[in-house]
């Protein structure tokens, strides 16, 4: 199990490679990347800045990976969530579950990202043309997280 | 008792770390807040919505009957945005 939380971006290749590489005993690796969106309905993004909680943020995914590994049977999990600021199209997150067959691998890796969304104290504000404003939490990102109770 | 600040929070208050006595009759993070949105002013906008906070005891997210204690370390902030 791996968790980062920092500022310089991240090499996916070379994260889902870490995970799987010299065994044979996994069979699917899933990634997700979670990318800075620009557009929003025509106001553009400028950056957006990531403030986190430094300890806590590391403990809470920690405490989401563990979940996902006593859920599914799971070979390796890596979390790795940047902070700070970002422009449009920068790599904000990566998930990455590896297990013996694919369908662990998908679902843990969907609960990782729900899990996150909802725990993980992170908080973004964005500069757009319009202005700045601090982005209020989604009750869509709530649900998404409540069909795994 | 040791109060940490996030996010709008943080700018509201006008600081991101105090260190307070526990305030008599505060024993738990709803009393707290209570307490915080007495003093008035960014704290009173802070804590206006009490719906709109969340908290942390000890960098484990916690809610407003959880129970504080001098050696606690307390965080509010927003609902998390991260991913």
């Amino acid at each position: 199990m791996t968790v980062k939380v920092q500022r310089e971006d991240f090499d996916p290749g070379a994260e889902i490679a870490r995970l799987h590489e010299g065994r044979s005993d996994i069979g699917a690796v899933v990634s997700f990347v979670g990318v800075v969106r620009g557009d929003s309905g025509g106001d553009k993004l400028r950056t957006m800045t990531l403030e986190h909680f430094p300890g806590m943020t590391e403990r809470e995914l920690e405490r989401i990976a563990e979940e996902a590994r006593e859920r599914w049977s799971l070979d390796g999990v890596t979390i790795v969530h940047r902070y700070g600021e970002l422009k449009p199209g920068e790599r904000i997150v990566l998930v990455v579950t590896a297990a013996g067959h694919r369908h662990a691998a998908f679902e843990a890796g969907s609960f990782l990202m729900d899990y996150l969304k909802t725990k993980a104290p992170f908080w973004k504000r964005e500069m757009r043309e319009s202005g700045e404003h601090w982005v209020e939490a989604r009750e869509s990102d709530d649900r998404a997280a409540e069909r795994w109770r | 008792m040791k109060l940490l600040y996030f996010a709008w929070v943080r700018e509201k208050v006008g600081r991101s770390e105090e260190t307070i006595d526990v305030p008599q009759g505060a024993n738990t993070v709803g009393d707290l807040a209570l307490w915080l949105k007495s003093r008035g002013g960014g704290y009173a906008e802070a804590f206006a919505d009490m719906k709109r906070v969340r908290a942390a005891v000890n960098q484990e997210h916690a809610d407003l009957l959880a129970p504080v204690g001098a050696r606690d370390e307390v965080a509010f902030f927003p609902p998390v945005t991260g991913g």
